[in-house]
């Protein structure tokens, strides 16, 4: 008998409780913010003229070319390409700080920016956490000025006040570290060129 | 450098101005008292004790109040597991996710019920919308709920009351702490950037012409609880370093302090029911400095970096493996020993590839589970060390060994045994078991000393509820799965019993008068021989762990090899 009231009031106390915790809850806050913050709730999306999605200014993307400033290495390319599909991914090497490959790999990232003449900051070798970090540091956004300036035939002085606006600074002045977001700085960089 | 450590500090600031508000706003709600909601919550509890069958004013012994959280947590567990097994038929699903194994299953859902939220997948590519929205959040909601009755429950035990209603207790801490700070939570964040969306993932063309897919879904409403209530389980792989679930500085603010502002005003809230403030900030002084300690030797690590890179650098460099550039090296050393104190388990950088001295403070902490601790439960277990510090210290002098002046006799130690023995026993036995077959089960992926550590973190943040992981092992296995949910389940549910026994048995004492050979349990002198003896069996019990994983691997890296 009391078991079967005690099992009673448990299930009827649950389901209560999921209704209220997990559809009134999650359905006001997808709500306000589809009604009153579309373009944070829907990821902070930045769309061509076009309409067509360029990415989002809170997501990292892989550069290559001369013509744009590099983002830090991702083990998850960005969640770019076939093995980020459908879903997409994120991800970190995980390495410890004594494990050989970790030493290897850097190694090997240290010679190729060698060769291409970049100098070396340290979120230019570390892989980040998210895999998707949309930063690199001021000092490593000022290194690639030269480079970036050479490729576009621009003075360097134009791409460093586009590196001053995409940079975020730290909140309030005090929080958190500031970094430059290379999307958007990229993004601008093309921008200035169709614009002139 | 110093910038850092001025986060750090003033961080710890807001944490220290805000807890005796929040300590006695929760006393308040526990203690029936008026509060400021009162006209907006009363009718909507009234509907839930109404429809749910529940008598308010039902005071529940000991046992009932093992049974209700018993059962409730068993109809939560196997009605979450059966929305996982169902998921592939189930709405919200915009990608066609089918159902996880059934291993992963039940250990995710047992993990989430626990308020342990350790995760064996990445949120994005196996779990819908509707798994995280209507299974997952609803967990951490009622999780933390019943860890808060738990807490309360104790403290009331503790303090001479009888224990309560434990459905009522679950009740207004939703309705009265978890949820209103949540809509205000969540509605910062969403305004902060996190998403909050049905919509399925975008695919982009970048700037370079290739496509990319960016997970997005309902996150600001599932980002907040996670942190509120110690739950830590990302709704993506790689949880609050994912620019979606914390993308600046501000909303890592907030959910530092959400993950901490509980557990810390939790110890505030014992001292208005004790009517003892003087030794709930004593507690918390405790805490808060074997806590800054543990920072410290945190940041000071990741700040001077890997030796084996600067090398190749040529320079001293942070190390920034596994952190985001937003967060750096101070906020991401703060965050990971507050993430594996409050038991939390949520990270902003990974815990893997984090230097041998924040490795060694993560794992103390999980080791301890008192630097704050979990919800309800963490504060419980500080008064369990405190006991065995009343009796240690009354066999010492002599004297008959009173707690809030009442006797602490057999039962009550036997009691306080079996919660600090659960937790060495299952960490360090499967731990044992899985490192004596390292090709076939273990799935370490770091070699050499930092493989050991894998292996024990996972079991302690199994057992220590926490969640977080050296996230690199190899663990979406049967063996991985269903080895943990035990360490989670024996971790989880004996000492909620065990300390609701206690609390019953203490409630029932008869008071004695205190005298001026009483041993007074709130002096400085006192609670200094509690922090010594929390050391002292910390550190017995778990030392040779300790030595053989980060003490080892900070020698070898030291040694440059």
């Amino acid at each position: 008998m009391s078991i079967v009231k005690d099992t009673t009031r448990a299930i009827r106390m649950t389901l209560i409780l999921w209704v209220l915790s997990a559809i009134i809850y999650p359905l006001v806050i997808v709500v306000v913010g589809q009604v009153f913050f579309p373009f944070q709730a829907n990821g902070s999306v930045i769309q061509s003229p076009q309409g067509q999605p360029l990415g989002s200014a809170l997501i990292g993307q892989a550069f290559t070319s001369e013509r744009y400033f590099i983002s830090r290495p991702s083990v998850v390319e960005y969640s770019i390409g076939k093995d980020a599909a459908p879903t997409g991914i994120s991800g970190a090497s995980n390495l410890a700080p004594s494990n050989p490959k970790l030493i290897k790999r850097i190694q090997a990232e240290v010679d190729q920016f060698q060769k291409k003449d970049i100098s070396l900051t340290n979120d230019l070798v570390y892989t980040s956490g998210s895999g998707l970090d949309p930063h690199i540091s001021v000092a490593t956004a000022n290194a690639q000025v030269e480079k970036v300036a050479r490729a576009r035939t621009l003075s360097p002085d134009q791409i460093r006040s586009l590196i001053a606006e995409n940079t975020d600074d730290r909140f309030l002045g005090i929080f958190g570290e500031p970094g430059v977001n290379v999307f958007k700085l990229n993004l601008a960089l093309d921008t200035l060129k169709s614009s002139s | 450098m110093w910038q850092g450590f001025l986060q750090i500090g003033l961080t710890l600031l807001i944490l220290v101005a805000i807890t005796p508000f929040l300590g006695r706003y929760i006393t308040r709600v526990f203690l029936q008292q008026k509060t400021l909601l009162d006209p907006i919550i009363k009718p909507v509890e009234r509907v839930i004790y109404g429809l749910g069958g529940v008598r308010a004013k039902e005071e529940m012994t000991d046992w009932q109040y093992v049974q209700a959280v018993l059962y409730s947590n068993l109809v939560m567990g196997i009605f979450v597991f059966l929305i996982f097994m169902f998921q592939g038929i189930l709405p919200l699903n915009p990608t066609n996710l089918s159902a996880p194994s059934w291993d992963l299953a039940l250990h995710t859902a047992i993990s989430f019920t626990t308020n342990t939220n350790q995760q064996h997948y990445s949120g994005e590519t196996t779990f819908s919308y509707a798994s995280q929205m209507l299974a997952l959040g609803f967990l951490m909601f009622t999780s933390a709920a019943t860890g808060l009755a738990v807490g309360i429950a104790f403290i009331r035990g503790l303090t001479g009351r009888p224990l309560g209603n434990f459905y009522v207790d679950l009740t207004v801490s939703i309705t009265r702490i978890l949820l209103p700070i949540s809509i205000v939570g969540a509605v910062l964040l969403l305004i902060a950037g996190v998403p909050e969306t049905l919509n399925g993932p975008v695919s982009a063309i970048t700037l370079e012409g290739a496509t990319q897919y960016i997970a997005r879904g309902p996150v600001a409403h599932f980002e907040i609880i996670k942190q509120l209530g110690e739950n830590g389980g990302g709704f993506f792989g790689i949880n609050s370093a994912h620019p979606f679930e914390n993308p600046n500085a501000f909303t890592n603010l907030i959910e530092i302090i959400a993950m901490v502002c509980i557990p810390a005003a939790l110890i505030y809230t014992y001292g208005v029911f004790a009517n003892n403030t003087k030794q709930a900030l004593l507690l918390f002084w405790m805490v808060f400095i074997i806590f800054v300690i543990l920072v410290g030797i945190s940041a000071v690590g990741e700040y001077q970096g890997n030796p084996l890179v600067n090398s190749i650098l040529g320079a001293e460099e942070p190390n920034l493996e596994g952190k985001e550039v937003r967060f750096g090296w101070a906020e991401t050393a703060l965050w990971a020993v507050l993430t594996t104190g409050t038991m939390c388990g949520a990270v902003n950088g990974m815990h893997d590839s984090l230097m041998p001295t924040g490795e060694f403070s993560t794992l103390f902490n999980l080791f301890l589970q008192i630097i704050w601790g979990g919800q309800g439960t963490g504060t419980a277990y500080l008064f369990i060390y405190l006991i065995l510090t009343v009796f240690l210290t009354g066999l010492m002098v002599g004297r008959t060994p009173e707690f809030l002046g009442r006797k602490i006799e057999k039962r009550e130690i036997v009691l306080a045994s079996v919660i600090l023995l659960v937790h060495p026993i299952f960490v360090l036995i499967p731990s044992a078991i899985t490192l004596a077959f390292p090709n076939t089960l273990a799935g370490i992926t770091n070699p050499g000393f930092h493989g050991i550590s894998q292996v024990v973190y996972e079991y302690a943040s199994a057992s220590a509820n926490n969640g977080s992981g050296f996230e690199g092992l190899q663990d979406a296995t049967p063996w991985w799965n269903l080895t943990t949910s035990i360490s989670l389940l024996a971790g989880r549910y004996i000492p909620i019993i065990a300390l609701l026994l206690l609390a019953d048995s203490m409630a029932h004492k008869q008071p004695v008068p205190e005298t001026a050979g009483t041993l007074r349990t709130d002096s400085l002198l006192f609670t200094s021989i509690t922090a010594g003896v929390i050391l002292i069996l910390g550190v017995l019990t778990f030392f040779p762990v300790l030595a053989l994983g980060p003490i080892a691997e900070a020698f070898k890296i030291a040694s440059g090899q």
